[in-house]
């Protein structure tokens, strides 16, 4: 396996790790107050759903002229890629609030709750509810699975990896009865963040014509690049919260503001 | 809002997301490295730079709307 299919598994892995860590907590909420079975149905319909996509749009990738797919696949790796990283750097700063499973399960709970009694047969809201989870927390990562696979024409491993990534945290879930609040998403997607825009902006540019000192090689530098450079973004604006505005920390973490977009 | 309008709105929201102006500027970047490579001159350098100057103005305009969010 080459470097290229190794940052290729790890990135598509982490990536959707993170979401069905959060879609895990919706089907778990849904699931334990309302109806395993429609929770479990909705998983599924999206889990066939996102195949689709997947199947349908992955052979109409990869016809692409690779400079074509290069250019198209590495900006939009980018601004996924910028997205994820903005985020991570935010909440790493505490100028956004972390991912709180708990919180999130608790929420769903009490929503679901508030409907009143289960009914006896077919849960619709449980179906609908997991369904849109699952199928939301899903796209993200159909896409970053698409793009990175088609662009090595690797969609079958960028595939196997999100599959590999979803038994995971299913297990852990099994395992732990609980969602997953120990799971460091933040740094998962901060490395996801870091991967997505270095893979975008060496495919971008290869396909905008510029060549790459070292070829693949220039992974090796750009990755860890990214990574300091986030890193001592992150410092710096530590460095720079005013202490006046910034709240009490709720735990040993990073001091957090909050009013910041979700 | 028509179904397409909907759809539109929901793709333009997944890809671009909250910060149009770094998608954009992700695109003029990929734009510039063309035309430099077009001429025959080394380009590889633009897009880390992009990458940098993006981040940074992104994670500025982000940090202003939270200490005044604050």
């Amino acid at each position: 396996m080459s470097g290229a299919e190794i940052g290729l598994a790890v990135s598509v892995f982490l990536a959707c790790a993170v979401e069905a860590v959060e879609a895990l907590t919706i089907v778990l909420a849904v699931g334990t107050t309302r109806s395993w079975s429609s929770a479990m149905s909705g998983v599924a319909a999206a889990t066939l759903a996102l195949a689709v996509i997947v199947a349908a749009l992955g052979p109409a990738l990869t016809s692409l002229p690779i400079g074509v797919l290069r250019v198209v696949v590495g900006g939009l790796l980018l601004i996924f890629g910028l997205q994820w990283l903005r985020k991570a750097i935010l909440r790493s700063a505490g100028l956004k609030a972390k991912h709180d499973e708990l919180e999130t399960f608790r929420e769903e709970s009490e929503a679901a709750r508030a409907l009143g009694g289960k009914p006896a047969g077919f849960d619709g809201y449980a179906f609908a509810i997991s369904f849109k989870g699952v199928l939301l927390e899903g796209l993200e990562v159909a896409f970053i699975v698409l793009t990175f696979g088609a662009n090595q024409n690797r969609v079958a491993l960028a595939a196997a990896a999100a599959a590999a990534a979803v038994l995971v945290v299913i297990a852990a879930g099994i395992a732990a009865r609980a969602p997953l609040a120990r799971v460091p998403e933040n740094t998962m997607k901060f490395a996801v963040g870091v991967m997505l825009s270095s893979f975008g902006m060496f495919w971008g540019a290869e396909g905008a014509g510029a060549s790459w000192p070292g070829g693949d090689a220039a992974l090796l530098g750009l990755i860890p690049g990214v990574l300091v450079a986030a890193n001592i973004i992150v410092w710096m604006l530590r460095r720079s919260i005013p202490v006046s505005g910034v709240e009490e920390p709720a735990s040993a973490e990073a001091p957090r503001l909050t009013g910041v977009d979700a | 809002m028509s179904r397409v309008q909907a759809f539109v709105l929901g793709v333009w929201d997944f890809v671009v997301g909250d910060d149009w102006l770094t998608a954009l500027g992700v695109v003029l970047a990929l734009g510039l490295t063309a035309v430099i490579a077009k001429a025959s001159v080394a380009a590889w350098w633009v897009m880390p730079l992009a990458v940098l100057v993006l981040l940074v103005l992104s994670i500025r305009r982000a940090a202003r709307g939270a200490t005044r969010n604050g």
